[in-house]
């Protein structure tokens, strides 16, 4: 069990929860689960060939998982895993 | 007449008013935190580091662990995360194109104009996210007795 930290703005898909225990030994696997349990969220994370959205970024602990394994990154039982969209402008 | 409304208690105000002033001719930025509901109010700020990388004068990124760091102030001060404020160096108050294209749903926006490392106007924004445009938001300054 890794428990995800899901954005404010997208907690209108999890019924205002802002933090879900999902099961599975990848952060791929903890993604489907999460989105198995709020389908709402599935297509404001991924793409239509089930790939991460460019403007959203994933991280195991401190670090965003595009500098580990990506998708494949293995997570333990406490493994914190935050959605981060990403923050800009001009 | 505008649809939102957000009320920012002086403190707040204050705490993005100086840096955004100290951060020019460069953009500042940073978080806002209080309650959401039929009209949010801003009850705390800080600020943060604009990574942008290039040119920071016309505009500003924030790094994902700040943005981890600011969904935990919030849960652990039992506040919403209501949005991002950042600055317009010698320019309006008007979010821009690339503004309106990295905004998310839900957060306001609030956008300084700084003219000359001074504060000059105050605007607020949320995205209408089925037409793809923001809308303004009232803002009312609110003082809070000490």
């Amino acid at each position: 069990m890794s428990k995800v930290i899901i954005p404010t703005p997208l907690r209108k898909f999890t019924a205002q929860t802002a933090t879900v225990e999902t099961s599975g030994a990848t952060v791929a696997e903890a993604v489907q689960d999460l989105t198995d349990q709020y389908p709402d969220l599935r297509k404001h994370l991924l793409d239509d060939t089930g790939k991460v959205r460019s403007f959203i970024r994933i991280f195991v602990g401190d670090e965003d998982i595009l500098a580990l394994n990506r998708e494949e990154t293995v997570v333990e039982n406490d493994t914190v895993i935050s959605i981060v969209p990403a923050i800009a402008g001009g | 007449m505008n649809k939102h409304i957000l009320k920012i208690e002086e403190s707040a105000l204050i705490i993005m008013q100086k840096h955004l002033e100290n951060t020019w001719p460069d953009e500042g930025c940073g978080f806002f935190f209080g309650k959401d509901g039929a009209v949010r109010t801003v009850t705390a700020a800080y600020f943060v580091q604009n990574v942008k990388e290039g040119d920071k004068r016309r505009r500003f990124e924030i790094s994902g662990l700040d943005y981890i760091k600011a969904e935990q102030y919030a849960l652990e001060h039992q506040l919403d995360l209501l949005g991002v404020f950042h600055s317009h160096p010698n320019h309006p108050a008007l979010p821009s194109e690339h503004d309106l294209k990295q905004a998310v749903s839900f957060f306001s926006y609030i956008i300084v104009s700084v003219y000359d490392g001074l504060k000059k106007e105050l605007t607020s924004w949320r995205l209408n996210e089925e037409r793809k445009v923001f809308e303004q938001e009232q803002v009312v300054f609110v003082e809070v007795p000490i």
